[in-house]
């Protein structure tokens, strides 16, 4: 009976960063409602492959289970996703998995994302209140704003939209489009915009916001429904005043 | 503007393709089109356009040194980005890619046109309707023209697109899907001015 209820997957393995990848098949007993991540729990539980060979277990990244930590990103079926809410019975079969392309591969489906931590230190996607003394409360957020401004919030540094944007690439050393977000993000949170020029220079810089090329591809991609193109032209307008005010306005800009 | 060369350039570049490069391009077609009125008009046409006062310092700085910055800054920005349309084929994405073979397209398409007609001009030939019609005798320059046309007036419809994201200007979901038809009816306005002029000539 379980032998008409295997799910097979194909997965792209890498034994480590320097090694040359290759596939290998497996087949899983199917479950009511198995995610992704529950059949590679089963595989790690019982790490044979399709051809009855003992394997190494398949190594991949997780957090929360739950779509908010953006750990589990991988290319399911040739889209990227996170792989905690792709449902086995949603999914055509065989169910390809692959490591994200744009990211370096660690070991099998785990990629290092160190890139995207490093866009937003370079864009300073924070809120600096840190000081020798207490600076009191900040100025109030409307609530219809913060509403607004949670949507960017959700944001998991998950990676799906550099995956999916043709711009960053291996040629071009972009950030993309999901610091480009979170610069938005905190230029719009009343205390944050006191450093907002710094954001926007941070984007102005090398790699910054000029390397988009409007395809669009991450907005459809991304997991949050963040409206990151909106976030694209919203700050190529605030680059673009900037830029005037402070190559025609009379003084430093303050404001 | 020492540490944002790059974003001062892709400025730059999103601002030449429009002005003054896209409105040469409207130009250049209209006065084509005198061609539908006959070879007299398209004459006269012409011989106004190149017996313009300051002709060399017009060409220069509206034509060539834009045009071609933009083209070649273009070429880089083209082969910088790993196309994938298979995978994510979405409109915008294959707006985005066919962006990239237009200008390709048109760089060949102009730099051969510019050979065969301005420089063949400053070496001594008369440019004139006679010389687009003994060009266009030949189908397959009729093609290529066709095709360069139509490859150019794209390129510019969904470059003012791209224009107008670049600058802020459409920020919303719904001013981008409008400017979306409104660059489409231009593209077909404008390719519709050049192919009946490239007609005209057979």
């Amino acid at each position: 009976m379980s032998e008409t209820e295997n799910i097979t997957f194909i997965i792209k393995r890498q034994d480590d960063p320097e090694s040359s990848s290759y596939e290998e098949t497996f087949h899983v007993p199917y479950r009511q409602n198995m995610n992704v991540i529950s059949a590679l729990m089963e595989i790690r539980r019982n790490p044979v492959n399709s051809n009855g060979e003992d394997t190494t277990p398949v190594y991949w990244d997780m957090g929360c289970l739950e779509e908010v930590c953006g750990a589990c990103s991988m290319k399911i079926n040739g889209k990227p996703r996170q792989s905690c809410t792709a449902l086995v019975d949603q999914l055509e079969q065989p169910i390809r998995l692959e490591p994200m392309s744009t990211f370096p591969v660690m070991r099998d489906l785990a990629v290092d994302r160190s890139r995207m931590f490093d866009a937003l230190k370079k864009v300073k996607a924070w809120v600096p209140i840190d000081g020798t003394h207490d600076l009191g409360p900040g100025p109030r957020m409307a609530e219809n704003k913060r509403q607004w401004a949670y949507e960017l919030s959700k944001c998991m540094t998950c990676g799906v939209c550099l995956e999916a944007c043709p711009n960053v690439n291996s040629k071009s050393d972009f950030i993309g489009p999901a610091a480009i977000s979170q610069v938005r993000l905190f230029n719009s949170h009343p205390t944050g915009a006191m450093n907002k020029n710094e954001r926007l220079e941070a984007l102005m810089g090398e790699g910054g916001l000029a390397e988009c090329g409007n395809s669009q591809n991450c907005v459809q991609s991304c997991p949050k429904g963040i409206p990151l193109t909106t976030s694209i032209a919203s700050m190529n307008r605030e680059t673009a005043l900037h830029s005037f005010k402070s190559f025609f306005g009379s003084d430093h800009e303050v404001n | 503007m020492a540490g944002n060369r790059e974003f001062f350039y892709r400025r730059l570049h999103s601002l030449l393709g429009v002005i003054p490069v896209g409105v040469f391009l409207i130009q250049h077609l209209v006065v084509n089109h005198f061609a539908t009125r006959g070879e007299q008009a398209f004459n006269d046409a012409a011989h106004f356009m190149e017996s313009l006062p300051f002709r060399i310092v017009l060409e220069l700085f509206i034509i060539f040194i834009p045009l071609y910055f933009h083209a070649i800054y273009g070429v880089y920005i083209a082969f910088t980005s790993k196309n994938n349309v298979n995978q994510y084929s979405y409109f915008r994405n294959w707006m985005f890619y066919l962006q990239r073979i237009s200008g390709v397209i048109t760089l060949i398409f102009v730099t051969w046109h510019v050979w065969e007609t301005r420089i063949q001009a400053a070496l001594g030939e008369e440019v004139n309707f006679s010389m687009m019609a003994d060009i266009l005798a030949n189908p397959f320059m009729v093609v290529f023209y066709i095709i360069g046309v139509v490859s150019t007036t794209f390129h510019f419809a969904n470059g003012l697109w791209s224009f107008l994201v670049s600058w802020g200007i459409t920020m919303s979901p719904r001013s981008q899907r409008i400017s979306t038809y409104v660059t489409l009816a231009i593209f077909v306005a404008l390719s519709y001015v050049g192919v009946a002029a490239i007609l005209a000539f057979i």
